[in-house]
């Protein structure tokens, strides 16, 4: 799994021997994790602003973010955040999430076993075994070619993040040329609207 | 085409149905109308383009009073002192651009301090939004970290929705500022007016009812507590003079010590014998030590800010913790607790005292407790060096609570020594009767919010504790104080330094008073003089009582030059980085603070 530079960082910080104060007072005994938080929210102008300011302004990661209407008579969207830090920091994000005023509820999707997906587009080019390989292991994944021309394609791919960061890496030797992700989906399990 | 025809005339039958149900007015009308419906009676503003229809409507109307400021931020303050001093919603009003940029100290300050605000911004025309327009700014962008909550009005038929729910989203939880940006053709187009009645948030709805489960816990902690203490906080001020009730009456029920935050004073009576006095980085050494060695702490309505715990890791070590606050954020922010109660303060107050005398367990025996405190108090750490030629600092506010304790008093500061002496030596027994800048530590702060305190209390004495340097910073508000007549009292400390920067310098960096003496001080009398005020000086201890007497039997504003010892630091002191047990009684070595400490603020 990849972190920010910022997640590194907060990780190591985990053995400092000046004393702790407010400043830094990230947990020494705790690891960092990762967690994926949906919001429902009032979609209004700025919201989105409102919620990534938050993370900025707090100096809290978003490693990806996904967000659009979902029930348009209701005016709510869901913005999808994949996050990561202390188990102390991921409880904080929730609570400060929560006091925003137009974030109606927040789902830890990781902990109450939601389902995660991402989209990706991935365009590869290359001629003769590379192609030819490209597309089998294509098919492995169950990506979906959606243009072509004699010397590259584009997949489309579904599924955990992780599936298709492995795929992206299969795809890098055999002529990888760029790629196009949407960030973290999210839903619960279940027949019950979750949250 | 019939079709479409057909379906305009039937929206426009639609809109003339739900139309003859409302009054239509222009936004300028909308706003004075929802102000005034909200129980607004004064506003603190300064006009400009942008705002000009609304300054029209003014102009129409007896319902709400304006207060002419000299510069926004004056505005913003004024409205923190109003709604601190009241308990009600502070409003300011501000033009487009600089008015609005003008106005982000004090909406910052009143989100910092929990203070109910609506601040009320022009903005240029919609269609010029975005063109890099004339006195433009992008208010809502500008304020969105710094406020509670923001709102840019596209359409006037949103607007008297917005202004209520404005009203309701500044006082409803944890209260903090709210802008309305209202652009101009906003306020020239016309549109329904509804009611505060019909208004309800979708989203916003905080708790305010204590869990049933955590009163328990909260009270079978304290039930078998042998050196417990309460810590509280602004939130109890916040919350209603029926916290402070409630406070005072756990703590009369259960007999444990009380301290309080700098933004708590007031909640409990300061001249109660369960007063530990302030705690924190000047508070008293009987509230340090109690905090640090107590076994129950019952925190409501504090924060764990920083000033106060010291250093985190040695802060309380062996107690366990109860938080009451009506922000679950702030619960487990800084310090885990043990016991997390989210509710409004004075509810758990009251669910807490309920189950205390429904409790019939023998509670541990608190004198030992109560002889450790003693001993703790007889240390007097606010005892400072008298001087029969030299006014000190502490004199001078000891001098000025005596004599104005018996009288209707508000006291507002600005921010450094002079507050911290003035949290000392001041002493409070009602809540809403202390207004300073806590979380944001805003120089400048005490003048206006004085004004601001004299505008919702026209017969009381307001008095604004102030330093030479923090006073010049919203100097020019004594125009607008003498032109209300609101006569308040301007307690200058003149020591002629940065008293509080010169103090770290001493401390921290080897006594190298890098640009923190007031050079070119103007002289306060003439300048009382030249605003139409009054100005008093007083430089010798004796004269001192006759000179407060002659403030205070003054009609008109009056600027007090108290000239003060130059070199007098505040004591006692946590230093930076330190533990509460580690306090500095009375004499800078130079030693006190670790390299780590020098790091923080």
């Amino acid at each position: 799994m990849t972190r920010t530079p910022r997640a590194r960082a907060a990780a190591r910080s985990g053995v400092r021997d000046d004393p702790a104060s407010a400043y830094d007072m990230t947990p020494s005994a705790e690891g960092v994790e990762q967690r994926t938080l949906a919001c429902i929210v009032d979609n209004e102008p700025g919201v989105l602003a409102r919620v990534v300011g938050l993370f900025s302004a707090r100096g809290y990661n978003i490693e990806s973010l996904t967000v659009a209407e979902i029930d348009r008579n209701a005016h709510q969207s869901r913005i999808t955040i994949v996050t990561s830090g202390t188990n102390h920091v991921l409880e904080q994000i929730e609570q400060h999430l929560l006091r925003l005023v137009p974030v109606a509820r927040v789902i830890d999707v990781t902990q109450s076993g939601g389902i995660e997906r991402e989209l990706a587009l991935v365009k590869v080019a290359g001629t003769g075994d590379k192609r030819v390989e490209a597309l089998r292991i294509s098919e492995i994944f169950r990506a979906r070619v959606i243009d072509t021309t004699n010397e590259s394609f584009i997949f489309e791919i579904t599924g955990a993040s992780e599936k298709i960061d492995q795929f992206i890496e299969l795809m890098r030797p055999l002529g990888l040329v760029e790629v196009s992700r949407t960030g973290v989906l999210s839903i619960q399990r279940g027949k019950e609207r979750v949250g | 085409m019939d079709g479409h025809a057909g379906m305009d005339a039937q929206e426009a039958m639609d809109a003339k149905g739900k139309a003859s149900d409302a009054e239509i007015l222009t936004g300028a009308e909308i706003v004075l109308r929802a102000l005034a419906d909200q129980g607004v009676d004064t506003i603190f503003g300064y006009p400009g383009g942008a705002v000009l229809p609304i300054y029209d409507a003014i102009y129409a109307q007896q319902r709400v009073r304006h207060i002419l400021v000299r510069h926004e931020q004056g505005a913003g303050h004024m409205a923190e002192g109003y709604a601190r001093s009241t308990g009600r919603c502070g409003v300011a009003l501000a033009t487009s651009g600089p008015g609005a940029t003008n106005m982000v100290t004090p909406i910052a300050d009143a989100l910092m301090d929990s203070i109910p605000m609506v601040v009320i911004t022009g903005q240029v025309p919609t269609h010029l939004i975005g063109s890099d327009a004339f006195q433009e700014a992008d208010t809502v962008g500008i304020t969105r970290a710094c406020s509670k909550h923001n709102y840019l009005v596209k359409d006037v038929k949103d607007l008297a929705r917005i202004i209520h729910e404005a009203f309701y989203v500044a006082m409803s939880g944890r209260p903090g500022p709210v802008v309305i940006d209202i652009p101009k053709n906003v306020q020239f187009a016309k549109g329904p007016y509804v009611g505060p009645a019909t208004i309800e948030h979708r989203t916003y709805h905080p708790r305010t009812e204590p869990a049933e489960r955590r009163i328990e816990e909260a009270v079978a902690l304290m039930a078998k507590a042998e050196r417990p203490v309460i810590y509280s906080g602004g939130g109890v001020i916040n919350s209603g003079p029926a916290a402070s009730e409630a406070l005072r009456a756990l703590a009369a029920a259960t007999g444990f010590p009380v301290t309080s935050t700098l933004m708590g004073l007031g909640a409990f009576p300061a001249s109660d014998p369960q007063w530990l006095g302030m705690l924190g980085m000047h508070g008293s050494y009987e509230a340090n030590n109690a905090m640090h060695d107590c076994d129950v702490m019952v925190c409501v309505g504090a924060r764990f800010d920083d000033r106060v715990t010291g250093r985190l890791d040695a802060f309380s070590p062996g107690s366990k913790k109860i938080h009451i606050d009506i922000d679950p954020s702030s619960i487990n922010k800084n310090v885990r607790v043990d016991v997390p109660v989210v509710a409004d303060c004075g509810k758990a107050l009251g669910a807490m005292l309920k189950g205390w005398k429904k409790s019939a367990r023998k509670t541990p025996d608190l004198a030992p407790w109560w002889g450790q405190i003693d001993q703790w108090r007889a240390r007097k750490s606010f005892a400072y060096p008298r001087s029969a030629t030299i006014i000190k600092p502490q004199y001078a506010i000891e001098r000025l609570y005596a004599l104005t304790r018996d009288r209707d008093v508000y006291v507002t500061t600005e921010v450094g020594q002079h507050q911290m002496w003035a949290a000392q030596f001041f002493h409070f027994d009602q809540p809403n009767r202390w207004m300073t800048s806590g979380g944001l530590g805003t120089m400048g702060y005490g003048l206006p919010a004085a004004i601001g305190v004299q505008a919702a209390h026209p017969g009381a004495l307001v008095i604004d504790i102030a330093g030479d340097a923090s006073v010049q910073m919203t100097m020019q508000e004594m125009s607008c104080a003498v032109q209300h007549e609101l006569p308040v009292k301007i307690f200058i400390l003149n020591n002629e330094w940065m008293g509080m920067v010169r103090q770290w310098q001493q401390l921290l960096h080897g006594e190298r008073y890098s640009h923190s003496y007031s050079d070119s001080l103007p002289d306060f009398v003439k300048l009382a003089e030249a605003y139409g005020g009054h100005g008093i000086r007083c430089e010798n201890p004796a004269d001192l009582d006759g000179a407060i007497l002659e403030m205070i039997d003054s009609p008109k504003p009056v600027l007090f030059d108290c000239r003060v010892e130059k070199a007098e630091n505040c004591f006692p002191m946590i230093p930076s980085g330190a533990a509460h047990n580690e306090m500095i009684l009375g004499k800078i070595m130079g030693d006190e603070i670790s390299d780590a400490g020098k790091m923080l603020v």
